[in-house]
């Protein structure tokens, strides 16, 4: 009897430790391949960025740049040049050590014609990379370039090695803090520490990225114990049952995505102002935030996330007032009311969303038909062929209010003041000067209300009470597991 | 009057119960099922929401009127698809191998099977990928799916008749394949047709509901018990009566169906009253003895 006791307090023991330092992760979407410099899902960031690949600099849960593998950097006074000062004894998984001919290769690669990176545009302004030494490159641009470092953050500008490059996909390499281990399709993507890293080490010994798309299998495997953390929780509506039970956390954050009623602009009735404004008007967004996303989100006025610094609140453009928007209809000639298409995509937030505003447009006499759709045809119908009226998405990029500068993106906004802006923010080197454009950009867009503005997606953490040092919000998709530990953990 | 069999008479009721509130529907809710009321999201069954509303405000008790109206819809014209269709090509079938022409029934049927071997899902992912998601749709997935139920059946019940004296003196006296099979075989075997059409009309409820379930049925903001089932999923831990009132709609529904499939059966096939008859004598022996 005895003996049984002591070896069940042994096998508990045991336990006890090695669960405490691994970490189960709930991540809804598989990625479809785990190289984020050729691919362009975010799933690929929620795995890799900041765990097993690091770029020159880091974006942290607040969108704020921090160094990487660039220990500090000196930008010339005309800001077009930028020498890189390197880490010391990184090495890359597979024991090569990283030298700044690194950096060269990884940015000509992703420069370089053939290359299938995502962000091309992310090195579109670089002119010459100059290798000092083994730990200084310096980096020179055709212009003065506001978000070039904030660019080289992202998941796409990774430093990646040679040797391992073309293999990334499915066996991925990086200087990271944890290394890739195995990926079991459908189930799971596992990383483990590396021992070896080069920055302050990481407290986790085992990372398990479990895949788990159905959102009652996410609650459920929550509630089992069988994962330890949904970096974001899929389904909102029972996101009170983890805030009412002592034993979870919940952590409501946002994302980069700007949630919108994306208008066809260059379709009639939709190329009129007038009819725009009539939708802006008859939008009643707080009765899609809780209806929707049942109270997690947070409105917006224009296409801008609200934990930018240069984000202002222009909800206030068009508040909800149907009043005005039948008023506004009428000028347009169209008070009887017309007939539009709402094309949605499959998540979940896009299909409740979208039966609201077909209720909230009801009420103008705009008669919504919904039309669900998959990934595939909305990506053809909507995206690719501009076939549509309506349609709503989220757009998850960071600050991406450049989009509207493209006439041919998919909700056909062409406007020569606007493309003005954005070619001034582009070449504008001076923060304040870029701030306040930013905010006219921001303004320009709401004016014309060129799309419907609703919500911004929040992101929502949930966890077992003792995880620690987990992402907040998403500026970028990123789950960076390097400070994250359990406490009361052996170490 | 003679008794109705007890499976009968609870199948009657209950199919009477929902056809009835179907038809209400068209006429009278209690709530507008399109209407969402935010402010009065996932109230509890209560005196002014019988079952309850759901995430959007909706009274549920509303959308399952109209829920069981479109599955009912949906099920009767897909039914009377697969019947219009699948019982002219079971008698044609069977004709023409009664009058030596093989080759065209063998055609007839391994077409049938090529048809019968997609499940009805998959027809109807086929069906909405090319033409678009959404009732009309639906119908025709589970439409084609019953033609070969019929076809096959008829042919079968079909097959046994013509070789009976009454059919060979109707070909003697030199009525057309098409006139025996629509004068004499289909009125004898229309009672197995009655019933098979209950049977198939509780498994087209069942495909409508599942074709709803994964979006491809009834669009929004039509109701859809499917739909309804699957938008609960999530919320049945804090509001059960989101997934239970839809789900028990479709039970009770289909149960109703099966009983009065069962009940039809025993009344109209002489057969089996019959035997059942005699069985039950043979009991009674067996009791005594």
């Amino acid at each position: 009897m005895r003996i049984l006791i002591i070896l069940l307090s042994i096998i508990f023991c045991h336990n006890s430790a090695s669960a405490q330092s691994k970490i189960s992760l709930g991540l809804q979407l598989e990625p479809p391949n785990l190289d984020p410099t050729s691919g362009a899902a975010a799933a690929i960031d929620e795995v890799v960025y900041g765990n097993i690949f690091e770029g020159l600099v880091k974006i942290d849960q607040n969108g704020n740049i921090k160094p990487g593998l660039a220990l500090y950097w000196e930008i010339s006074s005309d800001r077009r040049s930028y020498v890189f000062h390197l880490a010391e004894g990184v090495t890359f998984h597979d024991g090569t050590l990283f030298h700044a001919n690194d950096v060269k290769y990884s940015f000509n690669r992703a420069r370089a014609v053939n290359s299938t990176n995502a962000k091309k545009y992310i090195f579109a302004p670089i002119t010459n990379i100059d290798v000092f030494d083994a730990l200084t490159v310096m980096i020179s641009l055709d212009n003065a370039r506001t978000d070039f470092l904030f660019n080289i953050g992202l998941g796409d500008a990774v430093i990646v090695s040679e040797k391992t490059a073309s293999e990334n996909a499915f066996n991925p390499v990086g200087t990271g803090p944890f290394m890739f281990k195995d990926w079991v399709r459908g189930d799971r993507i596992s990383l483990v520490r590396n021992d070896n890293y080069w920055g302050d080490a990481p407290r986790l010994e085992r990372v398990d990225f479990k895949i788990i798309t159905d959102p009652l299998s996410a609650y459920t495997a929550m509630k089992a114990g069988d994962i330890d953390a949904f970096p974001n929780y899929p389904a909102p509506e029972n996101l009170f049952l983890f805030n009412n039970d002592p034993s979870y956390e919940v952590i409501v954050g946002l994302t980069a995505g700007e949630t919108i009623l994306g208008t066809n602009n260059k379709k009639a009735p939709f190329d009129n102002i007038l009819v725009r404004k009539a939708m802006a008007h008859a939008i009643n967004r707080q009765e899609l935030i809780d209806g929707a996303m049942f109270g997690n989100a947070a409105p917006i006025g224009s296409h801008f996330a609200p934990d930018h610094p240069d984000y202002i609140d222009l909800t206030g453009i068009f508040p909800h007032d149907l009043d005005k928007a039948r008023a506004f209809l009428k000028e347009a000639g169209l008070e009887k009311g017309f007939t539009a298409s709402l094309k949605l995509p499959p998540p979940i937030y896009a299909r409740r969303t979208g039966e609201l505003i077909a209720h909230q447009l009801g009420k103008i006499g705009i008669d919504v038909e919904i039309e669900n759709m998959e990934w595939a045809q909305w990506i053809d119908q909507v995206l690719r062929n501009k076939n549509f009226d309506l349609t709503i998405v989220s757009h998850v990029e960071p600050v991406d209010i450049n989009i509207y500068a493209n006439p041919n993106y998919y909700f056909g906004y062409d406007n020569e003041d606007f493309q003005n802006i954005i070619k001034e923010i582009d070449d504008s080197g001076d923060a304040t000067e870029t701030s306040s454009l930013y905010k006219l950009a921001q303004r320009k867009i709401a004016d014309d209300a060129v799309n419907g503005y609703l919500f911004q997606l929040g992101k929502y953490g949930v966890w077992k009470r003792g995880v620690k040092g987990m992402w907040k919000n998403y500026p970028i998709r990123s789950n960076d597991l390097s400070a994250v530990y359990i406490e009361g953990a052996d170490e | 009057m003679k008794k109705l069999p007890l499976n009968l008479t609870i199948g009657l009721i209950l199919t009477f119960m929902f056809v009835f509130m179907a038809a209400l529907s068209f006429v009278w809710t209690p709530y507008d099922v399109t209407a969402l009321d935010i402010g009065s999201k996932f109230l509890a069954p209560n005196f002014q929401h019988l079952f309850g509303t759901d995430h959007f405000g909706r009274d549920v008790f509303s959308m399952v009127m109209v829920g069981a109206r479109n599955a009912i819809a949906v099920s009767l014209v897909a039914v009377g698809i697969g019947m219009a269709i699948g019982v002219p090509l079971g008698l044609w079938s069977a004709a023409t191998r009664m009058n030596g022409y093989g080759l065209m029934d063998e055609a007839l049927m391994r077409g049938n099977d090529l048809i019968f071997a997609f499940p009805s899902l998959l027809m109807a992912i086929m069906i909405t990928a090319v033409f678009g998601p959404g009732a009309i749709n639906a119908i025709i997935a589970i439409g084609i799916f019953n033609i070969p139920v019929f076809a096959r059946m008829t042919r079968g019940a079909a097959l046994g008749l013509w070789s009976r004296e009454y059919i060979m003196a109707a070909r003697v006296s030199g009525k057309s394949m098409m006139r025996i099979s629509y004068e004499h075989i289909l009125p004898n075997i229309l009672n197995i047709l009655i019933v098979q059409a209950t049977i198939q009309f509780s498994i087209a409820i069942i495909a409508e509901a599942a074709l709803s379930y994964v979006g491809l049925g009834t669009q929004p903001p039509m109701p859809s018990l499917g739909r309804m089932l699957n938008e609960a999923q999530t919320m049945i831990f804090f509001a059960p009566w989101l997934g239970f009132v839809p789900g028990g709609a479709i039970v009770t529904m289909v149960i109703g169906l099966n009983l009065l499939g069962d009940g039809l059966r025993d009344l109209l096939d002489p057969k089996l009253r019959i035997r059942a008859a005699q069985t039950r004598k043979g009991e009674d022996n067996n009791v005594t003895t």
